[in-house]
């Protein structure tokens, strides 16, 4: 795997091999999390330290991996980091933990962690292992904080916290649109990024399953 | 390599190997961090008693709330007669560190509350709680009561606050639930907490009178003193919240404490 260049590594997941973009992995955390940038910046963090970590040790010890247990070393790679994560978090972030609740212990189940750690650091040495775990960790934090940034704005009226839009609640004017503030809302914003990105690079436009072919035979009316 | 490595064995001693390796890890994690968390864990309660008291600044530092939580007296209540006990009584020198939700799982220290009667939904209920009362010249002023019980999908755990007169509230917040966000998660949202605020609790037979309102509370309605807004799309939520006041400012709560209170028994 002399092609890969660490640059490439780095950089590709966050627009043209984009986790949640092209992948579409991850995606249930992009719905959880995205309310509001202060929390998705925190869970973005955490995504990126695990995903780097977690890449990082399973390279380490991939030629040691027996291939029938492989799935569950990962497992409690992946699992024991976001644990330490998640005591971090607790001591030293609480209001923002608490905010975060399960989904933190979650990312153990975020697919790009788990992804990354078998399709790429079984076969990678460790420092392009640990480069791909944080490109793809930044792909994953561009694409929530573009979801954040439209949820916190138009749902709440602010971003990190900041009230720019003075609600109707509070005395201003700005009627806020209480769908982004649900989960749904994310899929229309990651849906309607996801074409963004395709537009912009039509080499990820995926080939059509199937072509509906032209009618050849008149049929009688 | 590839070969030596599928072994049975082998696949034993890596497994072995890792479990060992990352239990170290989780657990110096564990308890390096351990008393961070406890010092962040107990300045959460101490702002949500100060916020249920509504005596919390914006923004105030970790020295400001304990600032003001100091002028709190901490107080262990028996429930049933409604009298102070000594923290001894519970096997504690310190009253802060008396854990009644603890408590409530010992069967020693707890009761099962009959089925008929379990409004919140917490099935037990401990027999010492652990109340916060504010006195300026030796007049109370305040006394901020923990309650719990079952919403929808989660047990709530908040203070409420009463006025000296032991009836008035003067706030009520949870630090603790599961309800969804946007709907029954409202529970936080400040101005709904807001109109909590001047409700009395009992009424003229002495009996707790809060009603969450569907629709909401028209201005003239009769008892609108008793009476709050429901939480819009969280029927439940609201009549759990609704159920646990009233557990709790009922007999098997604290109205034996806080009737002798009112005619200054204690």
């Amino acid at each position: 795997m002399s092609d890969v260049t660490a640059k490439q590594v780095l950089f590709e997941p966050i627009f043209s091999n984009n986790p949640i973009g092209l992948q579409i992995l991850g995606i249930c955390s992009a719905l959880a999390v995205t309310t509001s940038l202060n929390v998705t910046i925190v869970m973005c963090l955490s995504v990126i330290a695990v995903t780097a970590f977690s890449n990082l040790a399973v390279s380490l010890v991939r030629t040691q991996i027996p291939g029938s247990i492989r799935i569950i070393v990962q497992m409690t790679i992946i699992a024991s980091l976001v644990i330490v994560v998640d005591q971090i978090l607790k001591a030293y972030a609480y209001e923002i933990s608490k905010q975060l609740s399960v989904f933190v212990g979650l990312i153990i189940t975020n697919c790009i962690v788990m992804g990354r750690a078998e399709g790429f650091a079984m076969k990678n040495g460790p420092w392009l292992s640990f480069l791909d775990g944080i490109g793809n960790g930044l792909g994953y934090s561009v694409m929530l904080l573009f979801v954040a940034f439209f949820r916190e704005l138009l749902g709440a009226g602010s971003l990190f916290g900041v009230t720019l839009l003075p609600t109707v609640n509070e005395g201003g004017w700005y009627i806020p649109n209480g769908l982004l503030l649900l989960p749904p809302s994310a899929f229309f914003i990651i849906g309607l990024a996801i074409w963004g990105l395709r537009v912009w690079k039509p080499e990820q436009v995926e080939e059509p399953d199937y072509k509906m072919s032209r009618h050849k035979t008149k049929e009688a009316f | 390599m590839a070969k030596a490595k599928e072994t049975v064995s082998r696949t034993l001693i890596v497994a072995a190997v890792l479990s060992v390796v990352f239990s170290v890890v989780v657990s110096t994690a564990a308890v390096m961090l351990r008393p961070a968390q406890i010092k962040n864990q107990n300045l959460d309660i101490k702002t949500n008693i100060l916020a249920a008291a509504g005596m919390l600044q914006q923004g105030a530092s970790a020295a400001e709330i304990e600032e003001a939580f100091g002028r709190f007296d901490v107080r262990l209540l028996d429930l049933d007669s409604g009298d102070y006990v000594e923290p001894s009584a519970v096997g504690v020198e310190d009253p802060m560190k008396y854990d009644m939700y603890k408590a409530a799982s010992d069967p020693a220290m707890s009761e099962s509350i009959p089925s008929g009667e379990d409004r919140a939904g917490i099935k037990r209920r401990p027999n010492i709680a652990k109340i916060y009362t504010l006195s300026e010249n030796g007049e109370l002023k305040r006394v901020v009561l923990p309650v719990h019980g079952y919403g929808l999908w989660s047990t709530l755990y908040g203070f409420v606050s009463l006025e000296g007169d032991a009836n008035t509230i003067e706030g009520l917040g949870f630090y603790a639930h599961a309800e969804t966000p946007g709907l029954g998660g409202e529970v936080d949202n400040p101005r709904w907490k807001q109109q909590w605020v001047g409700k009395e609790v009992y009424g003229e037979q002495g009996e707790p009178q809060i009603r969450l309102i569907k629709g909401g509370v028209d201005a003239n309605a009769e008892g609108r003193e008793h009476k709050v807004d429901a939480l819009s799309g969280a029927t439940l939520t609201s009549r759990g919240v609704e159920n646990l006041v009233n557990y709790w400012m009922g007999d098997r709560g604290y109205a034996p404490f806080l009737n002798k209170l009112r005619q200054g028994e204690v």
